[in-house]
């Protein structure tokens, strides 16, 4: 709902914050687009479906593009929020929910009954709307269309649509601009071409499963899916190569970004959820919850799904090591052994070095720690192969991916934007979002600093947080923002304005600063206050 | 347990009552008559634009004072019995104080135009102004013009904020450069073209004769001083400034001057009674700064010092070096140190001005003449770290120093562009 007073008494348009005649063309071209697929997906059968294909997808991004350049173009550079917590779209309002509710019920069909999308079992030809993206899909990867090539086009359609809004809305900020580019390319390049065209690959001698590179373990959660691991071993160098990258992307790769640059390389530069979230959910990142309680909320929720992520993966991948050992080198018991002590290895240097700096925290922590050895223990001494905790040991992956791989990510993650905000999987979920964020809240450069005393509390900053962070809290103390959650998409620092906040990779030192007594006051007082 | 009463609930007053919290287990109790809660003044133009609710302009959510026992009181102070040590409320209503802490704020400016108290005439300061302006202003359709007189600060913030709307406005500054009694003439005529990029109708040199009205004694136009144009219009908004919220102390004892008069310590000529923040007038300015700065900072400074002074340690009010910022419309405006405009500008001072060739980006250093010592920057579309010109000011800095080492002090995102090379070469060394 409008979150403004109307006294005027008129009820058709009381803001003036109405569309243009040519944003009316815009909306409706990409109404036609998307009613196209409305169309194919109750079979109305299109004599040429890559024509009509073309035209449908065209008509959503010349709808986006013509959109925003009436939008943004017509104004001058710089922040563009006027208007935002009046408008239906932005503001929950009818618009909102519409959009919301439309979303969810798409991810619900998605994950649960493609047929409705016109999935057809193995063998029979596609019908409905999967069969009007045949075409295209013949055309990258030589294969028909499923349900995930639909989604995947729409994603990345989205993106690079949004995308395109998002660089004229920021069109001032060189850093919006290079972090859009860069989830863009990373979308249609890692995300959508690459996989495809391997797919073209397979064949004589390998047969390399559907690999989208940048979708690290665990938010990629089925990448040591037993299936996939065969794959890999079986696909020559090549796999073998894929399947160590995997590995080292968690355990190499990432540290040392998230090191140098914080989260954000990842979260807001590379990730797909984070490329969708930041584009096609900039319109909604207001809307995240600022509340003490829904940063408690998060903290649980996002570390059990991590705990419950390695639990599962654990088991999964010792269930399929013991069961079929003379496939693998890897031993069962090894793996067991050598995860329990990596987990060991982190959680005591955690404790020796950064205890001071969790406080509180470290019981938590170590709550989350024993509760996963525990995990461990219990799986060794069952000693079974089929079942793990006396499951079977499918159930439990499947468990996870029903619950946090669908219902989670997909359907309230993304379903909810216009409702919870645009970063809800992220804030509240993601299990590679805790990993990173365990790691840049101990150890890592980055850090969004203060200016002095010019911070005027105006609360921009905490407003448009898509993580919900309440940095004003922060920026109103002088103290640096160091947060496990922030994906660092710089906003704070673009909307904030007195210029007050910057995203920084700089020395480990100083970096949690915290000031009773800001920068301008009298040094006595400020030497008396902040250095007890 | 020592009562401390405060009656505002702005940055001032909250400021204050937070290290009282801090500092000891006083009984504190912040009375307002404008909010339930605080927010934050500076923001209530971004409700007006639909960039916040409300609710997002709170610093602390509704549950942070009761944790922190600081009792909240939504009342009108009609009277203050220092003799008694009581105040009285427009309700009848009553309460006793220990100490007392007035930080009232301010009230916008009128000079006593004829037609300054008709409907829709109104100024922007409180929460109060804000939601008339909602009902004086909520569209183009209701609002087809308004007349903004005054060019500070909160005139062009109204100007900007009228313009989401789509409502036409037109601008009276009384001089004959947009606030150049502050800026000087080359940042002040790059906010003029600012104005007017925004299509608003900019009026230089300009005064309001009076302000006309229907029967209702609604506005309907207003005539211009200088040609006796007259302009219709649906709103006219007063931001000629503002003046300390005092009328309600004039027979109080307390003395009163522009604002409520304190000496260094924040005290009032009346024993346990305390002015900080906008209200408050030092007896003699401290430094260049004026005797009563409206000003978001100072309020909380003053906040953090009275607190030590009521808990027992009793301390000076003694702000560092100058600074401020603002934003005018897109460009944003940092200011450390003093820079003078033309008129209050001493024979001292002289300027380093720089500005990009076609982007409103622009930094104006002002210097001694003789010893060449940095004293103050203004920058235009430029954020520059506060600690660095803080520190260079301390140390007496000369002017070669600053302009070569401005890299240090830019606090800009990361990959913008920099101008430190250009600005370095079109500096030419005084000393040379």
């Amino acid at each position: 709902m409008s979150n403004k007073l109307n006294h005027s008494m008129s009820l058709a348009s009381p803001d003036g914050y109405g569309i243009t005649t040519t944003q009316k063309i815009a909306v409706a071209l990409g109404s036609v687009g998307l009613f196209i697929m409305i169309l194919a997906g109750v079979n109305i059968d299109f004599p040429n479906r890559s024509l009509y294909l073309t035209i449908s997808l065209l008509s959503i991004v010349g709808g986006v593009i013509l959109f925003s350049n009436q939008a943004y173009l017509t104004k001058q550079e710089g922040i563009q929020n006027d208007g935002v917590w009046f408008k239906s779209i932005s503001s929950r309002g009818i618009l909102g929910w519409i959009t919301g509710i439309i979303l969810t019920a798409f991810y619900i069909v998605l994950y649960f009954y493609p047929h409705y999308l016109g999935l057809t079992p193995d063998g029979q030809a596609n019908t409905g709307v999967i069969s009007l993206f045949d075409p295209l899909s013949y055309l990258l990867s030589g294969n028909p269309a499923s349900q995930w090539f639909v989604y995947g086009t729409l994603y990345t359609v989205a993106i690079l649509a949004f995308g395109y809004k998002f660089m004229l809305k920021y069109r001032h900020n060189k850093y919006q601009l290079l972090r859009t580019g860069s989830v863009m390319f990373f979308q249609l390049g890692f995300a959508f071409l690459i996989p495809e065209f391997m797919a073209r690959l397979n064949g004589d001698g390998f047969n390399l499963p559907y690999y989208d590179l940048k979708n690290i373990w665990p938010l990629n959660y089925y990448n040591f899916d037993q299936y996939r691991i065969n794959d890999f071993i079986n696909s020559g160098t090549l796999g073998m190569a894929l399947l160590i990258f995997g590995v080292a992307s968690i355990f190499i790769i990432t540290p040392i970004l998230t090191y140098k640059y914080g989260k954000r390389w990842y979260c807001s530069w590379v990730c797909g959820c984070g490329g969708l979230a930041e584009t096609a959910g900039d319109s909604f990142r207001h809307l995240s919850s600022k509340k003490v309680a829904a940063w408690n909320i998060e903290r649980w929720l996002i570390h059990t799904v991590l705990v419950f992520s390695v639990i599962m993966t654990t088991g999964l991948v010792y269930s399929y090591l013991s069961k079929d050992a003379s496939k693998y080198w890897l031993d069962a018991d090894y793996f067991l052994i050598a995860v329990g002590l990596f987990l060991t290895l982190i959680f005591a240097g955690t404790m020796l070095f950064k205890r001071h700096e969790l406080a509180k925290d470290a019981k938590y922590g170590a709550i989350g720690y024993a509760i996963t050895i525990l995990a461990l223990l219990v799986l060794y001494a069952s000693d079974t192969t089929d079942h793990v905790f006396y499951i079977k040991s499918g159930t439990l992956r499947s468990a996870y991916g029903v619950y946090i791989g669908s219902l989670f990510s997909g359907v309230i993650g993304t379903g909810f934007y216009p409702i919870l905000g645009n970063r809800v999987w992220c804030r509240f979920g993601c299990p590679m979002a805790a990993i990173l964020g365990f790691q840049q809240r101990l150890f890592s450069r980055f850090r969004i600093t203060t200016n002095g005393g010019q911070c005027i509390s105006c609360g921009n900053c905490s407003t448009y947080c898509e993580m919900g962070i309440d940095v004003r809290a922060y920026a109103q103390k002088g103290e640096n923002i160091v947060r496990s959650s922030c994906v660092g998409c710089g906003i704070c620092s673009a909307v904030c304005p007195r210029g007050v906040l910057k995203l920084e990779n700089d020395s480990m030192n100083g970096r949690i600063n915290s000031k009773d007594v800001l920068l301008g006051n009298d040094v006595n007082l400020m030497e008396l206050m902040n250095n007890k | 347990m020592e009562h401390i009463v405060i009656i505002g609930n702005g940055i001032s007053g909250v400021t204050a009552a937070r290290h009282i919290r801090k500092l000891s287990d006083k009984k504190i109790t912040i009375v307002s008559a404008e909010t339930d809660h605080f927010f934050s003044r500076t923001a209530l133009m971004y409700i007006y634009m639909g960039h916040m609710t409300y609710e997002n302009t709170k610093p602390y959510e509704d549950w942070f004072w009761k944790k922190n026992k600081l009792e909240l009181k939504r009342a009108y102070v009609q009277h203050i019995e220092h003799e008694k040590k009581e105040l009285l409320f427009d309700n009848g209503d009553r309460l006793g104080y220990d100490k007392l802490i007035l930080a009232v704020g301010s009230v916008p400016n009128k000079f006593g135009w004829p037609g300054q108290d008709l409907k829709g005439v109104q100024g922007l300061y409180s929460k109060q102004d804000l939601d008339l302006l909602e009902r004086n202003a909520p569209n183009k359709d209701q609002c087809k013009r308004a007349v903004i007189v005054g060019g500070g600060l909160i005139g062009i913030e109204l100007a900007e904020m009228l313009h989401t709307r789509g409502i036409p406005v037109t601008f009276l500054v009384r001089e004959d450069s947009f606030w150049n009694g502050v800026l000087p003439n080359s940042d002040s005529a790059l906010i003029n073209k600012e104005i007017k990029d925004h299509h608003i109708d900019l009026r230089l040199s300009t005064n309001l004769k009076e302000i006309k009205s229907d029967k209702n004694g609604r506005v309907t136009s207003i005539v211009i001083e200088e040609t006796e144009e007259e302009i219709e219009c649906d709103l006219v908004g007063l931001t000629a400034g503002v003046r300390p919220n005092i009328d309600f102390l004039k027979d109080s004892g307390i003395e009163l001057g522009r604002g409520i008069k304190v000496n260094r310590f924040l005290e009032t000529n009346i024993e346990h009674i305390y002015a900080i923040g906008d209200c408050a007038e030092q007896h003699e300015a401290i430094g260049h700064r004026r005797p009563i700065e409206a000003v978001w900072y100072t309020g909380r400074m003053m906040g953090e010092v009275v607190a030590q002074t009521i808990c027992g340690n009793r301390m000076k009010y003694n702000p560092g070096h100058w600074f401020n910022s603002a934003k005018f419309f897109t460009i944003e405006y940092q200011t450390y140190g003093w820079v003078n405009g033309e008129k209050s500008r001493p024979d001292y001072e002289t300027h380093f001005h720089w500005k990009h060739p076609e982007k409103s980006i622009a930094i104006t250093i002002a210097y001694h003449k003789q010893t060449n010592q940095f004293l103050g920057i203004n920058t235009l579309g430029i954020r520059m770290k506060h600690i660095v010109f803080d520190q260079w000011l301390t140390e007496e800095r000369d002017i070669d120093y600053v302009v070569h080492h401005l890299k240090t002090a830019n606090f800009d995102p990361e990959f913008y562009a920099t101008y430190e090379a250009q600005i370095q070469s079109s500096f030419q060394p005084v000393h040379a």
